[in-house]
């Protein structure tokens, strides 16, 4: 398996172009490689799933049923251990989305490509899950299903920014043609991730501003907090599981199409 | 320079370009881009009659009115303020559950010519805290927070509370 011949149709673009790669360029380079990315995809989905599955579980229970109703919301608060996972992976996942366009136009890694493929309709759906549950959850507190203010549009911004993606990576006959246009998409549309996260302080919303900040105290009973970190950490892992095990399966599917073509020439 | 070194350049550019141009469009939008006005903003630029706006601000505690009329729905009046001006809104249906003296709303209406506004719909805005009900009760029992006045007390105050002291008074 290390020799590994199968990987170098897909990575010998990537080292032909290596003129001066530099030192990041070089750790690039190492990981890049499909043969070598898909050993360590294959070592490292244990780790992911296992957390995924133990984490989600644990989460879910103490967050839907042992944690304490809130003292005006009620059992309504128990939306927030689903809504606030999906929000916070809907923008992950943008994120991991621009920085393979990065990777894609700049490197023209295979690799980030690929990726970027997979990620996207897992992000696509997690921030439906975010509209959905937030939706959900607005109609009996807030009085309304949807409001457009800024926070709910820039999300609803971000899942049409998916949506898009999702079908622009697909819509080209050449995939490597298909690539480039939904990289420079990912990457413009980052702009909406700082958008989404300042959207409360910046605009006055219907959307109350963040409990849980990385400058201040989070504004939450410790009794709620702790479920729902380990929601987002469940939810976390569940994603990465996911996209690990749709890029391995997409890696192989573009190896055996290889095969295929080479076979079919011979 | 290497192709790949312009090609970073470029994408970090075209980002740099796309961003500026990003917040130059939301500040020239920002006055449209907010959801509710306060009331003092209200005051200090009436809009014109007939224009629907949204209003934002807290219920006044103890200014909350319902009237009850044979064969009318059932009206509500308040006061919602945002510290400097208060301006006093009607309205007709349902409230949201979590409407309360104390609590922030966002009215949907528009202002009459007494000063009064004529609101068609009336949400909950929610603020970030959220806390067990045993710890509300604590506060409010100890009189370090009254619902009725706004936010809780820092989080840090009360964060550490268990269920347990309040269930021992």
């Amino acid at each position: 398996m290390s020799a590994s011949p199968l990987a170098e149709p897909v990575s010998a673009q990537d080292h032909g172009s290596a003129t001066n790669p530099g030192r990041i360029g070089s750790l690039l380079h190492r990981y890049a490689n499909p043969g070598r990315f898909l050993r360590l995809s294959e070592r490292l989905s244990p780790f992911l799933v296992w957390p995924a599955i133990v984490l989600s579980v644990a989460g879910m229970v103490w967050g839907l049923f042992l944690s304490p109703a809130d003292w005006q919301q009620g059992d309504a608060v128990r939306i927030m251990y689903v809504h606030v996972p999906a929000a916070w992976l809907a923008s992950l996942g943008y994120a991991a989305l621009a920085v393979c366009g990065v990777l894609s136009l700049v490197w023209r890694h295979r690799l980030a490509d690929l990726a970027a493929a997979e990620i996207g309709p897992v992000g696509a759906s997690v921030t439906f899950l975010c509209l959905l549950s937030g939706s959900l959850w607005g109609r009996p507190m807030w009085g309304a299903w949807w409001v457009w203010d800024a926070r709910l549009t820039s999300v609803l911004v971000l899942f049409f920014l998916y949506l898009g993606h999702v079908a622009l990576i697909r819509a080209f006959d050449d995939p490597s043609r298909g690539a480039r246009a939904a990289a420079i998409l990912a990457v413009a549309g980052a702009v909406d991730l700082p958008i989404i996260k300042f959207s409360v302080q910046w605009w006055n919303t219907l959307h109350q501003p963040d409990s849980i900040t990385l400058t201040g105290a989070p504004t939450m009973s410790f009794s709620m907090l702790w479920p729902l970190l380990v929601c987002t950490l469940g939810f976390s892992f569940a994603f990465a599981a996911i996209v690990n095990t749709r890029l391995r399966a997409a890696i192989l599917e573009t190896r055996t199409r290889q095969l295929l073509l080479q076979g079919a020439r011979e | 320079m290497t192709r790949k070194t312009r090609r970073l350049w470029l994408v970090g550019g075209c980002m740099l370009g796309f961003g500026t141009a990003t917040i130059l469009t939301l500040q020239a939008f920002s006055t449209d881009i907010v959801f509710f006005m306060a009331p003092s903003q209200i005051l200090a630029h009436p809009p014109a009659p007939n224009r629907t706006i949204r209003l934002g601000g807290m219920v006044v505690a103890g200014s909350l009115k319902e009237t009850h009329e044979a064969g009318k729905p059932p009206s509500v009046s308040f006061l919602v303020t945002d510290g400097q001006d208060a301006i006093p809104v009607r309205f007709t249906g349902v409230l949201p559950d979590l409407f309360r003296e104390g609590q922030s709303v966002v009215a949907l209406g528009e202002m009459r010519p007494g000063g009064a506004f004529i609101a068609s719909e009336v949400l909950a805005k929610h603020d970030e805290t959220y806390m067990p009900k045993e710890v509300a009760e604590a506060l409010r029992k100890s009189g370090r927070w009254d619902p009725r006045f706004g936010k809780p007390p820092s989080a840090s105050s009360w964060d550490d509370m268990t269920v347990a002291p309040s269930r021992g008074s």
